[in-house]
């Protein structure tokens, strides 16, 4: 599979995840969620510039509790929560924002 | 919640037995493994040339080295005790999802090239040629298995489908058919220790965030030790529960129990994972290779005991296989069981009366708890038979006030799959999960309005993951969802801990000591 970014055909595997964590820009993610038939807001921002940069600094998407608290932080402790997240990225933030933000599909049991 | 692209099944008062509906499930398969997590569990990389020949040949090993296999392909009389007792064949109505039907796609194989009557007479006896198609059947129906077991509960003869579901998917795996969700995984295990992938850093970061929480909370310093050399006990558990809600909150469960029973205890960052899908690919090799690794880090962590978190078939792997995978454990304490469930640990302490309890902390819920099809079908914990229904009940009743158990039938040794188990916890495989949820769905709605349940507690990562999902298509909320220490958690309070000790208090004593918590940017 592949999606068209700028002109350019970006590979991505069987469930739309990018295979090369370098090919993405912020038009791959705004391109995935009109597919999604989402409308990405600041607030959807926030939650995909924080987890390239935890990806950046750990190989791996941030665990729900340290997003969530990450979140509540910043934006105060009602939205500091699961409910928050999937109201923002209704697939689940783990995989939707994962997948928006170029990074590879969490795996395992979750 | 995602919009269903098929069906969901209407939750009515009892699970009718559907009329079969030929072929429905046909269409269903998970993702193909790709060729390098092929090569990395040592198995062909694509479909190899000579298929025909080597699904034979594998077939013929199987059938040697396990004396079971062979006995549950010939024992079979086709009484039909099984027809109606799977998860999946009540949510789908195809008739290849019931385990008769499902043995038989491998039985009549074995019986057109291994038996006299299969070799010369095959239509009298329901043998069938090996071809290109069989094997896509195969891959098909049996990764709509998930190796329950519930099926061999109630057959006169004992065959455990689960066992057949796993050799084709050896079959498959060793012709160079494998599935992408579990080899990936499996995969990940080996390369960096646990099916999430999460690396030491990730690891130590999540586990110091949750010495921040706990503390928040409680004002109490409760350590989340990982790579500690010389701590007594080592704690094995799935990797879910660093990562994933309502897992981490069985952690913090884990945690705080330890902490009051004194004893020192760590994780390990090379071993950090409990789950073994090896079991479910049938790949006795992946298996051991996945096991040694715990053995591995005992032994560089000097531990004395080995203790597993709330993980189904890990469970199983550890109870039933682990010394002869990974033994002798003859460097471990032998006052203790090796190894040790978490339930079990916790339980004692209970009974010694290790741990101050406040059940009135969970007064919010009403519980129900459901049995993991590993733990209640292979395994034990405690001395007594019986004792891995009975613990968890126990622990649950010895926290929480109001408890209810879900229909008997549903429940113990006959539980059901929460339908996402076996290496079925993917999201190509959502039809199968939601349809295959559907007994449990419904034994869970019955108690829910009839008891006013409100919550159903489990032990096994897969099943947490796989409700949190499924729930949601049923009209259920995916917070119903808990962890059996979760609810420990909850109702311990901390020796120091002042009883109603909130945020608030904590946080006036970390002003008093000036160490704040470490600010995260979003």
């Amino acid at each position: 599979m592949a999606i068209e970014v700028n002109g350019k055909t970006l590979e991505t595997d069987e469930e739309g995840y990018l295979v090369n964590l370098n090919d993405w820009v912020p038009e791959v993610a705004e391109i995935m969620a009109k597919e999604d038939g989402l409308e990405l807001t600041p607030e959807h921002w926030d939650i995909i510039n924080f987890l390239r940069e935890y990806y950046e600094e750990y190989q791996i998407a941030p665990a729900v509790r340290v997003l969530t608290k990450a979140v509540g932080k910043k934006l105060g402790k009602e939205k500091g929560n699961s409910k928050y997240l999937y109201a923002l990225f209704p697939y689940g933030p783990g995989k939707q924002a994962c997948r928006f933000a170029g990074l590879p599909k969490p795996t395992g049991c979750i | 919640m995602a919009k269903a692209k098929f069906d969901v099944p209407e939750l009515k008062e009892e699970v009718d037995v559907p009329a079969i509906q030929e072929g429905v499930m046909a269409h269903l398969a998970p993702f193909v493994a790709a060729k390098d997590h092929q090569t990395d569990l040592n198995f062909p990389p694509e479909l190899v040339d000579d298929w025909h020949q080597k699904t034979l040949e594998k077939m013929d090993d199987l059938r040697k080295r396990y004396r079971s296999f062979q006995v549950f392909l010939d024992s079979c009389v086709k009484c039909g005790s099984c027809t109606d007792k799977c998860h999946y064949f009540l949510g789908t109505a195809d008739p290849k999802n019931m385990p008769v039907a499902r043995q038989d796609l491998l039985r009549k194989v074995y019986r057109r090239y291994f038996t006299f009557a299969g070799k010369y007479f095959p239509k009298l006896v329901g043998a069938k040629d090996l071809t290109r198609e069989t094997l896509d059947e195969w891959y098909s129906y049996y990764h709509q298995c998930s190796q329950c077991r519930r099926c061999s509960v109630f057959c006169p003869y004992g065959i455990d489908t689960a066992e057949i579901s796993m050799a084709a998917r050896e079959i498959l795996d060793s012709v160079g058919y494998g599935q992408k969700y579990c080899n990936e995984i499996i995969a990940k295990v080996f390369k960096i220790g646990n099916n999430l992938g999460l690396p030491g850093p990730a690891l130590a970061d999540t586990l110091e965030g949750l010495e921040d929480d706990v503390f928040d909370e409680t004002g109490i310093e409760v350590k989340y030790p990982m790579d500690q050399k010389g701590a007594e006990i080592l704690l094995i558990t799935p990797s879910a529960d660093f990562f994933a809600e309502p897992h981490v909150d069985g952690l913090i469960g884990y945690g705080k129990v330890f902490h009051e029973a004194g004893v020192s205890w760590t994780l390990s960052s090379y071993a950090s994972e409990a789950a073994n899908f090896g079991m479910f690919i049938g790949s006795y090799e992946n298996m051991r290779r996945v096991s040694r690794r715990i053995r591995k880090a005992a032994l560089d962590l000097g531990v004395k005991r080995i203790v597993f978190g709330e993980c189904g078939h890990a469970w199983r792997v550890a109870y039933s296989f682990l010394n002869t995978l990974a033994g002798p454990f003859d460097f471990l304490d032998p006052d203790y069981p090796v190894p040790q469930h978490i339930l079990e640990f916790t339980w004692d302490q209970i009974q010694k009366g290790n741990l101050k309890l406040d059940k009135s902390a969970n007064d919010d819920m009403t519980l129900t708890f459901h049995d993991s099809c590993n733990v209640a079908r292979a395994t034990r914990m405690g001395d007594r038979p019986g004792g891995q229904l009975e613990i968890p009940r126990n622990v649950i009743k010895a926290v929480c006030n109001n408890y209810v158990d879900m229909d008997k039938d549903t429940i113990g040794e006959k539980t059901f799959c929460c339908g996402g188990g076996g290496g079925l916890l993917t999201d190509d495989l959502m039809e199968i999960r939601v349809k295959g949820a559907l007994p449990r769905m419904t034994a869970l709605k019955n108690v829910m309005e009839e008891e006013g349940v409100t919550h159903m507690a489990a032990i096994c990562a897969i099943c947490k993951s796989q409700f949190t999902k499924v729930l949601p298509y049923y009209g259920m909320d995916m917070d119903q969802i808990v962890s059996v220490h979760q609810l420990v958690s909850n109702a311990i309070v901390l020796t120091g801990q002042k009883p109603g000790d909130d945020g608030e208090e904590a946080a006036a004593e970390e002003a008093a000591t000036g160490e704040a918590a470490p600010e995260v940017e979003v």
